[in-house]
């Protein structure tokens, strides 16, 4: 249960699971690149670049020594605002975060690749094993973290630094949390993110108890009895479902289960000609490039309203697209059909109002995978009086800080569902608000 | 990790990275903004009798696409009152106390040297330095670069200076002279503890063609001003080395001119220089370059074994030769490396053009091929390359002991036989 500094890759993944055909997405950067892109940054002052980044990452600084050969300094430079730097690089939609607020844009010229950039140093720190921090001296104090995904990592590193002994409880065997068994895989493979964990548990003295789940095999009476601070990083649940006739056929699955097993174990899609996606988000985004990629022929997103009123981001429908995406706008599955497995969904028509009009179509189905969000967990810290839940949304002030003496809250557990970087940002956050709650 | 604590002809500073004397050391609250972001010292704007200045004062030369590759001005000294100058001189060095601040001073009279001084170390300078730089405007009324061109006149102040300072004295050299040499030793003889250089060198930084005015333009007229920023360095490092390698020199050398990185700083260190100075990039960037120079210089040194500073001073100038000793029979010729070869012939023409026709084109592919027995080993084609490494420069074991012009002339040494020579 209790797992070395070696944790995360000791969980070796199969060779042949469902993710390993992708190849990146956006290719790395060769070092002639990468300075020639450097170069071209204008080395803003209060650059809206890093304005833009939740993590706050100097981004005209670790730019400017790219172009200058101090890639170390670069990497610090990054990993000093965001420990998870090298996965942000490759998994963030910088096209609305970073990159998308280059000033270049507003120039009417191609803004600058920041993402690409930082990867290209935050991969050298990796492959190079660049360690720049060390674990402050021991203070006498414990926390325990729930959920051994982006948000409790970064908290837990944080800590370390001020010499908190940690202790992070996760219910899977796998480390990382979505970062390993979420992110599309033309982003980032599992193998990545587990080479990160790695890299960043080296500083020492974070302990990882997979298969341990917080709620049934541990009490959260007994984690706030024998720590002195808690941090609920437990993300979200469970894939939501419609709740329609024939929901449970073999062939309808989670978007989210089912990427998770793509990404970890082999899958086998020969019998696949006709794959639904339902749901108008990322994760649905995500899926018709991972099913289009994994040479699925006829891929189709199912979604209630217009293209243009989807919450998706148009860069990842339109990479869809390319790839042969299909689309049905204004319709949602009333029933699946078929024979054990399904074969065909009926799908109700919706007008402007996502109102039915009255009509269904039958389509051909042999997958559908149901994108249309995910449970959420706060309710699992309905017995602890102090904190308050939303929605399923544990409330937090801006430090993370629940109200409830020792109680934390950090990544999509408390944001309801937003990008890696912001649950490495929400955890840096609650580590320092941690550090100064002991004085 | 390394030490970059430096000491600079006894002026000590957390780090070897000085802001030069110019706008970015103009005031108070600016040099105490520098330091908190990383400066190890600051040389004050220079101070002197009142002047005013000229409106507007600077000009950009821009290269391929580069603002500011090249920048001059014709701004005088500091335009504020002395006493608000050494009231803010006091206040900083309370707050920082363990950062170098060294006023920089242009006067004219042994008396007014002298009141300057005191008053200069009264007010906490760490270090003086004593402008014999400044190539226009102040020269025209005998100071500045008039004094430094001057070695006798030169000599004389820094004696009055170091006289009566109680501090250490650097002494700023201009670059607009034939030798630097004589104007070292003339600030050594003088007694001081340091020199800095260089300052600006005479520029006319451009012309507007439409108005028929020289760059910067004042109303209808212009006038030359003191060019600097990344263009000059190699001025400024051939007038470090210059210096750091006269046996009869041997002070310390604070390395100014172009410094825009960590790499930069390097190369002055390397060349004899202990601390360096900024101006234009600072100008350009601001004070935040300052923390990817001390962490790419630390970085640097670790990765060579320097833990200090002073290890690094001067590595490279016994390097630093005589035409004449350099051996006549290294031989190198170019290689491409096809594979990363992008095929736009840029090489191809710069060597038919401007060096000895030996790359050529091939049938089949863009690759150039190099005829190795006409190439002189120029590195034209390596410098215009774009592609980093794509041109090596290989030694060619071509079997000929050394051999110098020098030795040659002596009848020693036998040369090969020339190539590309006919
Ligand atoms: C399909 C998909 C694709 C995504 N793609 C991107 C992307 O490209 N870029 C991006 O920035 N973001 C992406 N995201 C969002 C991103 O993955 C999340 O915002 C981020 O991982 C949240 O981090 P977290 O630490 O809060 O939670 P998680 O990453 O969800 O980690 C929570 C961890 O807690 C564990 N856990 C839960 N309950 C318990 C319990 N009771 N006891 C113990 N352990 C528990 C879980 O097993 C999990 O390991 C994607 C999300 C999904 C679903
Ligand atoms: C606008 C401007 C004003 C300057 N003023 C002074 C000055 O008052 N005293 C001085 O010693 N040097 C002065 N200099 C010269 C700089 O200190 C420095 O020697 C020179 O600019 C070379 O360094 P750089 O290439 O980093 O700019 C000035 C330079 C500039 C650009
Ligand atoms: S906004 Fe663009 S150009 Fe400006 S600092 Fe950021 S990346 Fe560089
Ligand atoms: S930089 Fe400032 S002082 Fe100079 S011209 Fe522009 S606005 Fe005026
Ligand atoms: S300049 Fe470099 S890249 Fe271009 S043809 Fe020559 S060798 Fe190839």
């Amino acid at each position: 249960m209790a797992h070395d500094k070696h944790a995360a890759t000791s969980n070796a993944l199969p060779a042949d699971r469902g993710e390993a055909p992708f190849s990146d997405y956006k290719v790395a950067y060769s070092p002639t690149q990468a300075v020639a892109e450097a170069t071209r940054c204008l080395y803003c002052s209060d650059a809206p670049c890093m304005n833009a980044c939740p993590t706050r990452i100097d981004v005209a600084q670790f730019i400017r020594k790219i172009a200058t050969g101090n890639d170390r300094g670069s990497a610090k430079t990054i990993l000093d605002a965001n420990i998870l730097g090298m996965s942000c690089a490759r998994v963030c939609p910088v096209e609305t975060l970073c990159v998308g607020a280059c000033v270049y844009n507003t120039l009417g010229h191609p803004p600058i690749q920041i993402g690409r950039l930082q990867r290209y140093v935050t991969d050298r720190a990796l492959d190079e094993d660049w360690q720049f921090y060390t674990a402050g001296p021991d203070s006498g104090k414990k926390v325990a973290l729930i959920g051994a995904g982006p948000a409790s990592l970064a908290c837990a590193h944080h800590l370390r630094r001020s010499g908190h002994a940690c202790t992070i409880f996760e219910k899977r065997d796998v480390i990382g949390g979505l970062n390993t068994t979420g992110v599309a895989p033309y982003k980032m493979k599992a193998d990545a993110s587990l080479h990160e964990v790695d890299w960043l548990l080296e500083i020492g003295g974070i302990d990882i108890k997979t298969g341990v789940e917080v709620g049934r095999d541990v009490t959260f009476d007994q984690l706030e009895r024998d720590y002195d601070a808690v941090f609920f990083g437990a993300g979200l649940g469970l894939d939501s479902r419609l709740g329609v006739p024939g929901e449970d056929l073999a062939g309808v699955d989670g978007a989210v289960a089912w990427i998770e097993r793509m990404k970890l174990q082999p899958v086998d899609l020969s019998g696949v000609r006709h794959a639904l996606v339902i749901g108008g988000g990322n994760t649905a985004m995500d899926c018709m490039r991972e099913l289009l990629g994994l040479k699925v022929p006829n891929v189709t997103l199912v979604y209630r309203g217009t293209q243009a009123g989807m919450p998706g981001y148009a860069h990842e429908w339109k990479a869809a697209q390319v790839l042969g995406a299909k689309a049905q706008w204004q319709a949602v599955p009333v029933a699946f059909e078929g024979d054990g497995r399904v074969q065909r969904a009926k799908l109700a028509l919706l007008d402007g109002n996502k109102q039915p009009t009255g009509e269904t179509v039958l389509v051909d189905a042999d997958l559908v995978l149901m994108a249309i969000g995910q449970g959420k967990l706060g309710g699992m810290l309905a017995g602890l009086s102090g904190i308050n839940i939303a929605k399923g949304v544990v409330q937090a002030d801006e430090h993370g800080f629940t109200g409830r003496p020792k109680w934390y809250v950090g990544g999509d557990a408390r944001n309801g569902g937003k990008e890696v970087v912001n649950a490495a940002a929400e955890g840096k956050q609650a580590a320092l608000a941690i550090h100064k709650s002991f004085g | 990790m390394a030490d970059l604590t430096t000491n600079c002809g006894g002026i000590i500073s957390p780090n070897p990275f000085w802001l030069a004397s110019a706008p970015p050391a103009n005031s108070g609250a600016q040099v105490q903004r520098a330091f908190e972001a990383g400066w190890g010292g600051a040389v004050w704007k220079t101070l002197g009798q009142p002047i005013q200045n000229v409106s507007s004062r600077f000009g950009g030369h821009t290269i391929g696409g580069a603002r500011g590759a090249g920048f001059n001005n014709i701004e005088l000294i500091t335009d504020r009152p002395l006493e608000v100058n050494f009231r803010e001189i006091y206040e900083t060095k309370k707050r920082f106390p363990k950062h170098a601040v060294i006023v920089s001073l242009m006067v004219e009279t042994e008396d007014e040297w002298r009141d300057i001084i005191l008053r200069s170390i009264d007010a906490g300078a760490d270090g003086l330095e004593l402008n014999f730089g400044c190539p226009h405007g102040m020269c025209e009324r005998g100071m500045g670069s008039a004094v430094g061109q001057e070695p006798r006149i030169n000599e004389r102040i820094t004696a009055w200076a170091v006289k009566y300072s109680t501090v250490p004295v650097l002494v700023k050299l201009t670059p607009n002279v034939g030798d630097i040499n004589p104007h070292g030793l003339a600030a050594k003889h003088g007694g001081a503890h340091g020199v800095s250089l260089i300052n600006t060198i005479k520029s006319i930084i451009g012309v507007d063609i439409d108005r028929f005015v020289p760059e910067p333009r004042v109303g209808t007229q212009s006038s030359n001003g003191g060019y600097c920023g990344a263009a000059v360095k190699p001025i400024a490092l051939h007038m470090t080395a210059q210096l750091a390698r006269n046996p009869g020199f041997r002070l310390p050398i604070s390395g100014i001119g172009g410094v825009c990185n960590w790499r930069d700083a390097v190369e002055f260190i390397l060349l004899g220089a202990t601390s360096v100075q900024v101006c234009t990039e600072v100008m350009l960037k601001g004070y935040r370059i300052v923390e990817d120079m001390i962490d790419g210089l630390s970085n640097y040194m670790d990765s060579h074994g320097f833990a200090t500073i002073d290890q690094m001073v001067g590595k490279a100038v016994p390097a630093y030769s005589e035409w004449g000793d350099l051996d006549l029979n290294y031989e190198t010729v170019a290689k491409i490396d096809a594979t990363k070869c992008i095929g736009c012939q840029v090489c191809v023409v710069a060597c038919h053009d401007g060096a000895h026709q030996c790359l050529h084109p091939q049938e089949g592919t863009r690759v150039p091929r190099v005829d190795e027995s006409e190439c002189v080993g120029c590195n034209l084609c390596k410098i215009v390359c774009p592609v980093p490494d794509c041109i090596s420069m290989v030694t060619v074991d071509n079997g000929w002991a050394p051999a110098t012009w020098n030795q040659h002339m002596v009848g020693a040494g036998k040369l090969r036989p020339k190539k590309g020579a006919h």
